[in-house]
């Protein structure tokens, strides 16, 4: 088995797009689950309906600089449409219907009924010309040894981080003032933030829409290094890897969901790949072909996940003072 | 005794009956639960910059009243007006900043956050709680002022050494002392404590009855649910009780103690021929 392999295609996960991507995704999670105290379980809805945005805008003539903010504001649409009838009820409503309303949109993209409009289960594909168009970058490989990549992917991981960078700061900025502090207290009581004057449907309405936008860039940045959407590449899990990526890094920290996504993503994509050598060298015999790693790959994230919760709940950032505060 | 104390005693002693100068009027106010009645008050006036105490036995309807009054639960018909402004209908945010602030029977400190973050919270003054006004607001300068004045606040309540402590770690004492310094931040004319003295070891309870007295005596008007007939004798200037969502007597505490209708809605109206 080739570890070196192995270790430089994980490292390529952790530093590349996958993991700006979702750290982009989580930062956006965490201002609602990890300070506000909202469930949203349905943030594939903002990623899918981000990146349809920027897409259909190319597929219908447009241009992809109008296009992206075109998907965002969809995305900040979605948080009203989502949060009005939701935010006023308790917390578990906002995650019935945010998981049910990512699976409706999902379904109805992919529809035969749609397809005039989304182009069903094909999706869109080579709409992102105008953003490799700009790459400064010359032609060549950037990086060190066979951990390289070539100009456009580079292009896409620097344009990435970038934006990880800006949301941080907006993240920080927002968090550390007197508006992070009320959603704070609104995650602790709504109704003692109401008692206090604090109109607690209009936070949480903020942070919904705000972590929203921030899952609906992640998923053009996605889309954009893929150059292809297709509805079915939006499934729920993707919201769980990015609760996952919070709750490893410390749900309502600031660097958690950065620290959070490089781990996750060195594991996950460090897993596939020993797992496929372990398998093509025989040590589980027949017990486990190749066909079943991926499946084998999702029940040792969930090991982890429990493993997680039940032994560092505060996640890598998080303070465990904190956690054990008696909230009664 | 203050003009306004003063004042209640020409008040007659009975259930509904109007104070020269009410800050709190309500009337014709019902909320019912399914086919359970759990408010039904005619007519209730709170004589401004008194310590009004609202006794009654369990499900007599006190803490719904109080939910009722400060927006948190809706009423299916009524009236009721906070210094002339009429309050029907608004959300309990909004309640609040009109001044009249409430606090829980159950304590709601906010524990996550620190005993400072939990009073800097209640200041209604900061820009900064804006989403533009965090990012582009000044509001730095008027952190260092409500800073300064939770400060004092913490220091009249004696929490001033626990400022950097989550509220959570504090006793559940302490959270009623944090929970009503934090209310005098929304700086109100009306305070509504739901049963603060509940849980709270005696010697506590002092000190928390001193600072009701003490909030009094700078001009707010308190209005309180109690259980203890001891508290209520100590500090009200007025007794109002209720029993079965009515309001069945009111007057002074001495008068409304040995009221035959409080006796009978506390001990049941068989109480003389128990053996």
């Amino acid at each position: 088995m080739d570890w070196f392999k192995i270790l430089i295609d994980a490292g390529r996960a952790a530093a590349g797009v996958p993991a700006a991507a979702y750290a982009l995704s989580s930062i956006g999670l965490n201002l609602q689950f990890g300070y506000t105290g909202l469930l949203n379980f349905g943030h594939v809805a903002f990623m899918l309906v981000g990146a349809y945005g920027a897409a259909l805008t190319v597929e219908f003539g447009g241009s992809l600089w109008l296009g992206i903010p075109i998907g965002i504001l969809a995305s900040l649409v979605l948080g009203i449409l989502l949060g009005i009838p939701t935010l006023r009820l308790r917390a578990d409503y906002l995650a019935i219907v945010t998981i049910a309303a990512g699976e409706i949109i999902r379904l109805v993209v992919r529809s035969s009924w749609a397809d005039p409009l989304t182009n069903s289960v094909f999706g869109v594909q080579t709409f992102a010309n105008e953003f490799y168009a700009l790459n400064p970058l010359p032609e060549g490989l950037y990086g060190i040894g066979t951990f390289r990549f070539d100009e456009q992917r580079f292009w896409v991981i620097l344009v990435a981080w970038a934006l990880v960078a800006l949301a941080t700061l907006l993240i920080w900025r927002l968090t550390t003032s007197p508006w992070g502090r009320v959603v704070r207290a609104i995650r602790e009581d709504e109704d003692a933030a109401r008692s206090l004057g604090k109109n607690v449907f209009g936070y949480k309405l903020q942070s919904l829409m705000i972590g929203g936008a921030m899952g609906a860039m992640a998923g053009i940045v996605l889309a954009v290094d893929q150059q292809n959407v297709t509805p079915d590449s939006y499934q729920p899990l993707l919201t769980f890897y990015a609760f996952a990526i919070v709750i490893l890094g410390g749900a309502g920290t600031l660097w958690g969901p950065i620290i959070g996504s490089v781990i996750f993503w060195f594991l996950f994509e460090g897993m596939a790949g020993f797992m496929t050598g372990a398998v093509a060298e025989g040590w589980f015999g027949s017990a486990i072909e190749s066909v079943d790693i991926g499946p084998i790959r999702f029940v040792l994230l969930g090991i982890g996940l429990m493993w997680l919760m039940a032994f560092r709940p505060q996640g890598i950032f998080g303070s465990r003072e904190e956690m054990l505060v008696d909230d009664s | 005794m203050t003009p306004e104390q003063n004042s209640l005693l020409r008040v007659p002693h009975e259930p509904g009956t109007p104070k020269p100068d009410p800050l709190l009027v309500v009337s014709g106010l019902m909320r019912s639960f399914g086919g359970l009645v759990a408010v039904d008050v005619d007519h209730l006036e709170i004589q401004r910059g008194t310590i009004t105490s609202l006794i009654g036995p369990n499900g007599a309807g006190k803490t719904t009243l109080f939910n009722l009054l400060t927006g948190f639960d809706k009423p299916q018909h009524g009236e009721w007006h906070l210094d002339g402004g009429r309050l029907v209908g608004i959300p309990a945010f909004r309640v609040a900043r009109k001044g009249m602030v409430r606090t829980f029977q159950l304590t709601k400190s906010l524990a996550r956050l620190t005993v400072m973050e939990n009073m800097l919270v209640a200041a209604q003054d900061q820009v900064g709680e804006s989403f533009w006004g965090s990012l582009l607001g000044h509001w730095r300068s008027i952190e260092a002022k409500n800073t300064a004045t939770a400060t004092a606040a913490l220091e009249r309540f004696g929490l001033a050494h626990m400022a950097d402590e989550y509220a959570g770690s504090l006793s559940g004492g302490q959270r009623k002392l944090l929970e009503m310094a934090r209310a005098l931040l929304v700086e109100p004319d009306v305070v509504m404590l739901d049963e603060p003295t509940a849980g709270v070891n005696p010697a506590l309870t002092q000190s928390l009855l001193e600072h009701i007295k003490a909030l009094r005596d700078d001009g707010l008007t308190v209005v309180f649910i109690e259980h203890d007939m001891d508290v209520v004798q100590e500090i009200s200037d007025w007794v109002v009780c209720m029993a079965q969502g009515r309001v069945i007597a009111e007057g002074p505490p001495g008068v409304v103690a040995r009221n035959p209708e409080v006796i009978d809605a506390y001990l049941g109206a068989q109480h003389g021929r128990v053996d």
